[in-house]
């Protein structure tokens, strides 16, 4: 239950693409044909999945503060936690590495379509942020990591591929010249993020959103006020405003 | 400008406007959009990339003639990296609410596509002096747009600058709320980051129309 849970969360409501923005120069540049983008994101899943359990690992027993304890209780109060970055990102390229030589050698037919992708993959921002969110966010094993690692992969994979469809139907249709290419693409992100947020609601209802997603706002004006409009009686001609404090005025509407 | 060439010059004008890394280039626009939320935030990040990619060039343009090309990505990684840590380093201790909010963010400084863009299309083709130029050219003008995002998000979406209200006070119903002025909460939520640089691309190539994709 608990991996289901994380598993359509990272899908769906912490979407690399649309919640964190992760991955968003090769998700550009890569989606203007479908073929390609499903490559990409089969290519992003398969790195996901193996470099966040393993970076797992890595900041179980030998980054965290005192996570060198099985060392002997001598170096159980280092604090290597200011290396993460450097050994995450050691870590994505040498698999990135590796998985592109056992790619080549045991299926050369997969290696065609994976291949030209797996080295772009080494910089792409989603496959770091996997891993240090799974840092931030504390996720306590091996298998829960792994689950979050495919899933956001997968979430990654859904995201290129509605755009890329939708690139390929645009370019038939009559969009502002200055608009072409990258601004509309930009603009359908915006749209398609809109739409995830609605995701937000899907698994324990009430939960606590984990970004910090307007902190800042004030109160009250979260949701602008309601306004109903309701023609209450057809006989008499009066509309009735009313906004969600339960206020109403009344108007009278000349013929 | 007197200290530079006018070929200097151009190094760090150019990436400003019509070859802006984030509207033309489309490069590192991952941090660039998750952290605009406020001006602050934005400012940080911008004055982050560019110590960033100033000195990684500098040391990438100084190493270019020993760097093996076959490991020359492993070896960018880890410049990139050990700068990003050191950055990461000073904001934490300096600034560690700020920090706090950027959270993830700095690290992806790391694999923020301009700096790897630039180490393999400029510091490995020219000489150090020139590079740090391009570099801080570069990296204005991701600044620029960045600034220009978390502008308008903070003064639509909270009514404040740099956190201060500049809009008059939305609970007392002062300055610019008493007339019903509201604030559009939306504007913080982050896919309104996503359509604000559409809108800037839009209009940047209505101005210049070379600029134009077919």
């Amino acid at each position: 239950m608990e991996h289901l849970e994380l598993f359509l969360k990272s899908i769906f409501i912490d979407n690399m693409v649309f919640a964190t923005f992760l991955g968003m120069c090769s998700y550009l540049a890569v989606s203007k044909k479908v073929s390609t983008a499903v490559g990409l994101g089969a290519a992003v899943i398969f790195v996901l999945a193996i470099t966040v359990p393993l970076n797992w690992l890595l900041d179980q027993y030998l980054l965290q503060p005192g996570a060198l304890k099985w060392l002997g209780a001598e170096y159980a109060d280092y604090d290597l936690s200011f290396l993460s970055f450097i050994m995450f990102i050691a870590t994505i390229a040498t698999m990135v590495q590796l998985v592109e030589i056992v790619v080549e050698k045991f299926s050369p037919s997969l290696y065609n379509s994976l291949g030209i992708f797996l080295p772009l993959i080494a910089v792409n921002c989603a496959i770091l942020g996997g891993s240090l969110f799974m840092q931030s966010r504390e996720i306590p094993s091996l298998g829960l990591a792994t689950t979050y690692g495919v899933g956001s992969g997968i979430g990654w994979f859904l995201a290129i591929l509605a755009i890329a469809a939708i690139r390929e139907k645009i370019r038939y249709s009559n969009v502002p010249p200055a608009l072409r290419g990258l601004g509309i693409t930009f603009i359908i992100t915006g749209l398609m993020a809109i739409g995830f947020m609605s995701f937000g609601g899907m698994l324990t209802g009430g939960d606590e959103p984990e970004v910090k997603k307007g902190t800042t706002v004030q109160e009250g004006d979260k949701e602008p006020p309601q306004v109903q409009l309701e023609n209450n009686d057809s006989n008499n001609n009066t509309v009735v405003l009313k906004d969600d404090l339960g206020m109403a005025n009344t108007s009278k509407v000349n013929e | 400008m007197g200290l530079l060439s006018k070929k200097d010059a151009k190094l760090i004008t150019d990436p400003l406007a019509d070859n802006n890394p984030i509207t033309i280039q489309v490069l590192g626009i991952c941090s660039a959009l998750a952290i605009t939320a406020q001006l602050k935030a934005s400012i940080v990040m911008a004055i982050s990339v560019m110590a960033v990619l100033g000195i990684g060039n500098v040391v990438i343009s100084l190493m270019r003639n020993i760097i093996p090309s076959k490991i020359r990505i492993i070896v960018q990684l880890v410049v990139v990296a050990a700068l990003v840590i050191i950055v990461d380093q000073v904001l934490k201790a300096f600034s560690y609410e700020l920090s706090k909010t950027l959270s993830v963010f700095v690290g992806l400084i790391i694999t923020n596509c301009i700096i790897m863009g630039r180490f393999e299309a400029f510091a490995l083709a020219n000489g150090p002096w020139r590079s740090f130029l391009d570099g801080i050219g570069n990296a204005a003008g991701y600044g620029l747009i960045l600034i220009i995002v978390g502008f308008f998000r903070e003064l639509l979406g909270s009514g404040t600058l740099l956190g201060f209200p500049v809009l008059g006070d939305p609970i007392e119903k002062k300055g610019l709320y008493a007339i019903g002025y509201e604030n559009n909460g939306f504007m913080l939520l982050s896919p309104m980051a996503l359509i604000v640089v559409g809108i800037i691309i839009w209009v940047q190539r209505t101005r210049n129309k070379e600029l134009i994709e077919d």
